[in-house]
């Protein structure tokens, strides 16, 4: 099922690995595939497949919650169900406060990155081949999280979020006061008043490094599992028919990456948002 | 791997996509949820009561058993003694019956001796006179000695 016929493979990888964008070129038409280094691009396969995924999700959830019944679950319906059920137990076990928005936040979460993490699955020629072959698109990735696009397009959301219930919940005064009065506490240290703002600077420094970590690594961590499954797929096609059983090995190994991922963007998320309801 | 505008349609995506969930599908869904566990919950107590009354139930006919069979018992005990009671009137009865019918059979017999005896003196008195008659001819007036032959005759 390789295309890498009449390329070389390098060409073969590179190819797998550039996004379908379009921007505007200087000249203000639109333009495809060369929007190198151009902000204003667009990545149309991440976001298309995304959007479809979500749209999707959105629709079967939708369709169950409209039909479900108390009494007389279908099968579909108790798998949602079992979804929700989980989801709401995370959040019940890690997150103490009351808030309307982390459960939902959190089912969004684990099911779409899910869903996008599974793309990983089909065949990594499927689609692109598919596409190119037909002349509708030239390039295709359908893993929009191998994509750090979409990853810090979330990771970003979810430290908007953060800092949103950080001054919500604890004030301006009280968020500051967390950035800086710990982990070296001033007032316990025995310091003169002084050089309080000496430690308080160390402090600021220190935890700004932690703060900014957390949307850092939420979206490296998933980004970094994903492009590098996808790019294990594309060199495991690369060697011809012996990548059969190479493939269902790393295929059956990657399920395991593919929900792990989705978990740990979850479970962290709520954990991020929990810590940002404390109150000191 | 550039950053570009994708992070944004990304993030008003994902806001989308939260909002709907949010909006449309967690709230109906955790409600269908919380609505099974009541009823499920509700069930099982019904099914505990039920349970308990049964045994209750249970309790109050063995209860109910076992004074019919006593009430059975003395129903049957009284018959018997009713029983009994008959057959001993009904043999007191017989027996004084008997003791009655034979007495009068008694004195019915008592009676016959009592007249043929009557009946054979008389005879044996006239036997004895026509006797002393027809030895003593017309010597002796039967008027004359009348008393000496009722003497005799009693002395039969």
């Amino acid at each position: 099922m390789s295309v890498a016929g009449e390329k070389t493979s390098a060409e073969y990888i590179q190819h797998h690995l550039t996004h379908l964008q379009v921007c505007k070129d200087e000249s203000g038409a639109w333009v495809w595939n060369e929007c190198s280094g151009n902000f204003f691009a667009v990545n149309v396969d991440s976001m298309a497949v995304a959007i479809l995924l979500a749209i999707f999700l959105g629709w079967l959830f939708r369709r169950v919650a409209v039909k479900a019944s108390v009494r007389t679950p279908g099968r579909l319906q108790s798998f949602v169900e079992l979804v929700v059920d989980f989801v709401d137990g995370s959040v019940r076990n890690t997150f103490q406060g009351h808030n309307r928005l982390i459960a939902p936040l959190a089912l969004t979460i684990v099911t779409w990155v899910f869903m996008m993490n599974l793309m990983d699955l089909i065949p990594v020629d499927f689609l692109p081949y598919a596409f190119e072959s037909t002349g509708v698109a030239e390039y295709l990735r359908v893993v929009p999280t191998a994509d750090v696009n979409v990853t810090f397009g979330m990771s970003l959301s979810v430290f908007a979020l953060i800092l949103f219930y950080s001054f919500r919940v604890k004030g301006a005064g009280g968020f500051f006061g967390e950035l800086t009065m710990s982990p070296l506490n001033p007032k316990t240290l025995g310091v003169p008043v002084v050089l309080w703002p000496l430690v308080m600077i160390f402090n600021l420094v220190l935890e700004s490094v932690a703060l900014l970590a957390k949307p850092l690594s939420l979206a490296l961590r998933l980004f970094g599992n994903m492009y590098a499954g996808e790019l294990m797929f594309i060199l495991i096609a690369l060697i011809g028919l012996y990548q059969l059983p190479l493939h269902f090995g790393w295929a059956v190994f990657h399920i395991l990456i593919i929900t792990l991922q989705a978990y740990i963007f979850m479970m962290l998320t709520i954990v991020y948002l929990s810590q940002a309801h404390e109150h000191h | 791997m550039d950053i570009n505008l994708t992070l944004i349609g990304q993030a008003i995506a994902m806001a989308v996509f939260v909002w709907f969930c949010m909006k449309y599908v967690w709230p109906p869904l955790l409600g269908i949820i919380e609505e099974r566990r009541t009823t499920i919950a509700d069930g099982l107590a019904a099914a505990d009561k039920g349970a308990r009354s049964l045994e209750d139930a249970q309790v109050r006919i063995t209860a109910i058993v076992e004074e019919a069979r006593g009430q059975a018992r003395s129903i049957l005990d009284q018959a018997q003694t009713r029983a009994n009671g008959i057959v001993d009137e009904a043999r007191a009865g017989a027996t004084q019956e008997r003791e009655r019918i034979l007495q009068s059979a008694q004195a019915d017999i008592d009676q016959q001796i009592n007249r043929a005896r009557d009946e054979l003196r008389a005879q044996v008195a006239a036997i004895t006179v026509a006797g002393a008659e027809k030895i003593l001819a017309r010597e002796i007036d039967p008027r004359a000695h009348q008393d000496l032959l009722d003497k005799l005759a009693a002395q039969i």
